[in-house]
């Protein structure tokens, strides 16, 4: 947590305080969980292990008042892990006022906010780090403090972001698996020297015309993607997260054409160090009803291509993704999604199975198997060649 | 409003505007086809001005071997001129999805438009509306059983006249001209008294029975619109069905359009 989140938790309930707050609407929900991994193959660092427990909550409060023009809502997030001490840590999710006028909405303090259309990669959503050591697939995101004005008009919806302060991405620590214990976030440096401190801005124009959705965003301030620095410490090799001043706008395109989803996201990032373009695109196609039962089959495919090439710090710059996913529609809402992405540069692949399933109103369990394949040193991947492992998550929601 | 208000017989019973004209200009090829357009578009014109509605659904699944599971939902709709209807429902139960929303703009004969809000991710899908014949929520109901009705996105028939439940009705079949729907046609029971659907025959793409929609407890409101508090859809080939129970009826809440865009959809509880 850091000096912002607190500020910027602040005044957002000062906002609260301005308000003749009458709540008609007051509620408490959310999760907590257990989760187990398995590691079957020998760590590639004598300090990780093989099993790993954890348990994480994350309560939800809400409020709402003038009519839900006004809401506030509270979601803290925490985790204990059996061994990493970086994973065991704690967030603060949503601290957020929401007013609603008949033209401008206003969304003040912590938050968090999506943009994107594509399923293996979301190279346009840019407005909150990444809390990399929940999962290595980037999708949990931190808090990130803001003042969001957003309008709607019948040409699109048009949302103005102030970002103060910036939020350092996580990372595991030297017991933390999968992870990279080289990685020594604690010296991590800034292009600015306002360092984390840095007013970000952000702007993005979206739309639905008819089949299509569209947007287009501009984001100016600190990179959420941290380039590495090798250093040598003590006589090895550390790795630094460096965080450079950017300017990426970003184009996301969808088009429902007959039973074909066509998916495109491309951003142009300018910084200092390199400069370039990059773009996830694809399509997903899905099967109602198949086997006469009531499951739903769904087939994606999407491509990964960054100009910085091969030799690059780019995770996707010539990668193939192929999934697909079966709902089966049943009283448990049983899920199976399987993904495969496969680098034509390295000849690396890295495989992914999530399953799902509901037991009673409240409970549900959740089985993700995650594998690894490569034998290219300067492969990204090949920091997890070692680190193929199930993992059993057994969530309580109430 | 398509998912929404899933009332069924409301579906049967509104009319938009753009309806009347589209009818003149399609020819018929005879007297059963003419009655059954005319009963359909007198039943769609009885249900037109309600203006905005909100209401909580209760959804009841049963599979064959009789396990139950309940999944609650509201739902807020708003007719629109000369177009289909809007719709955001929110889903309150199971838990583990509780706040996920879905905005549905039903269109006449356009491709409907349909958004669905996942709060864990934070992020707004643009789905498939070619997922007409798809399951809703593991429901028997798929997502073209709650759409809105519309006259024009069927061919009609009058069979005959029959009883049901003591009510006099009339048999109207209905031949949907979307290619993607899962039907190759309804069989519907229109009661003669106030134009109601009492019940639905569904068939396959093979013309065989799938499954059956029955009406119950119908109430009215404004003194004027007739909804259904129970429906029964029974899966013939399956042995599953589901239950609706439709609660708290509110109309002319004066909803507007900004309470059924993408801002709305993310802030929906």
């Amino acid at each position: 947590m850091n000096k912002h989140l607190t500020l910027s938790a602040v005044i957002g309930l000062a906002g609260i305080m301005a308000q003749p707050v009458i709540a008609n609407e007051f509620e408490v929900r959310g999760n907590i969980e257990v989760q187990g991994r398995y590691f079957f193959e020998e760590a590639l660092h004598a300090t990780q292990h093989n099993t790993q427990l954890s348990a994480a909550a994350s309560p939800e409060f809400f409020w709402s008042w003038n009519n839900a023009n006004d809401s506030f809502e509270f979601v803290p997030f925490a985790r204990v892990d059996q061994h990493d001490e970086e994973r065991t840590h704690w967030d603060i999710r949503e601290l957020s006022w929401v007013h609603v006028s008949d033209v401008w909405e206003t969304r003040v303090g912590v938050r968090r906010v999506f943009w994107g259309v594509t399923e293996f990669q979301h190279l346009v959503d840019i407005i909150n780090q990444s809390d990399s050591v929940e999962d290595i697939d980037n999708e949990d995101k931190l808090g990130q403090q803001m003042v969001n004005f957003s309008l709607v008009q019948d040409w699109g919806i048009v949302d103005f972001f102030i970002l103060p302060g910036f939020r350092e991405r996580t990372f595991t620590g030297e017991e933390g698996r999968p992870g990279i214990p080289q990685i020594n976030h604690d010296k991590a440096f800034y292009e600015s020297s306002d360092e984390d401190e840095h007013l970000d801005w952000a702007v993005r124009w979206s739309q639905s015309i008819d089949d299509y959705e569209v947007a287009l965003s501009w984001f100016e301030g600190t990179s959420r993607d941290p380039v590495f620095v090798s250093n040598l410490s003590q006589g090895s090799i550390e790795l630094i997260p460096y965080y450079q001043l950017i300017s990426q706008l970003g184009i996301e395109f969808q088009a429902n054409l007959e039973e074909y989803l066509w998916k495109l996201e491309t951003i142009y990032n300018n910084n200092k160090t390199e400069s370039y373009w990059a773009l996830q695109g694809g399509l997903e196609y899905t099967q109602y009803g198949i086997f006469e039962s009531s499951a739903d089959l769904g087939w994606l495919a999407e491509y990964g291509w960054d100009e910085r090439g091969k030799n690059s710090v780019a995770n996707n710059q010539n990668d193939l993704f192929v999934g697909t996913r079966l709902a089966l529609n049943d009283i448990q809402s049983t899920e199976l999604l399987m993904g495969l992405s496969y680098d034509m540069d390295y000849s690396s692949s890295s495989f992914l199975v999530e399953a799902s399933r509901r037991f009673g109103n409240s409970f549900k369990l959740s089985l993700d198997v995650r594998l690894f394949e490569s034998e290219n040193l300067r492969d990204p991947v090949y920091q997890f060649r070692q680190d193929d492992h199930v993992q059993l998550t057994a969530q309580y929601f109430y | 409003m398509k998912l929404l208000k899933a009332n069924l017989l409301h579906s049967m019973t509104a009319i938009a505007l753009v309806t009347l004209t589209a009818t003149s200009s399609i020819t018929f090829a005879g007297e059963a086809e003419d009655k059954g357009l005319a009963l359909s578009v007198e039943a769609k014109a009885r249900d037109l001005g309600w203006g905005d509605s909100q209401a909580d659904m209760k959804m009841l699944l049963k599979n064959q071997h009789g396990q139950t599971s309940i999944r609650l939902m509201s739902i807020k709709s708003m007719e629109q001129k000369n177009d289909g209807d809007k719709s955001l429902t929110v889903f309150g139960s199971p838990k583990d999805v509780k706040g996920t929303a879905f905005l549905s703009f039903s269109h006449p004969t356009a491709n409907d438009e349909q958004w669905l809000y996942l709060p864990a991710l934070k992020r707004v899908k643009r789905i498939s509306s070619r997922n007409k014949s798809g399951s809703f929520m593991g429901s028997e109901f798929s997502f073209e059983d709650l759409t809105s009705f519309e006259v024009e996105k069927y061919d009609y028939k009058y069979i005959k006249d029959d009883k049901h439940n003591n009510l006099d009705c009339w048999v109207i079949e209905n031949y949907p001209k979307d290619k993607y729907s899962g039907y190759k046609k309804r069989v519907v029971w229109l009661d003669k008294k106030e134009y109601r659907a009492q019940k639905i025959d569904f068939y396959d793409r093979k013309n065989t029975l799938l499954k059956t929609l029955t009406l119950k407890d119908y109430k009215q409101y404004l003194n004027k619109y007739w909804r259904a508090s129970t429906q029964e859809m029974v899966n013939h080939q399956s042995g599953k069905s589901t239950y609706l129970n439709w609660e708290n009826y509110r109309f002319k809440t004066n909803l507007n359009d900004k309470d059924f865009n993408k801002n709305a959809l993310k802030r929906a509880r």
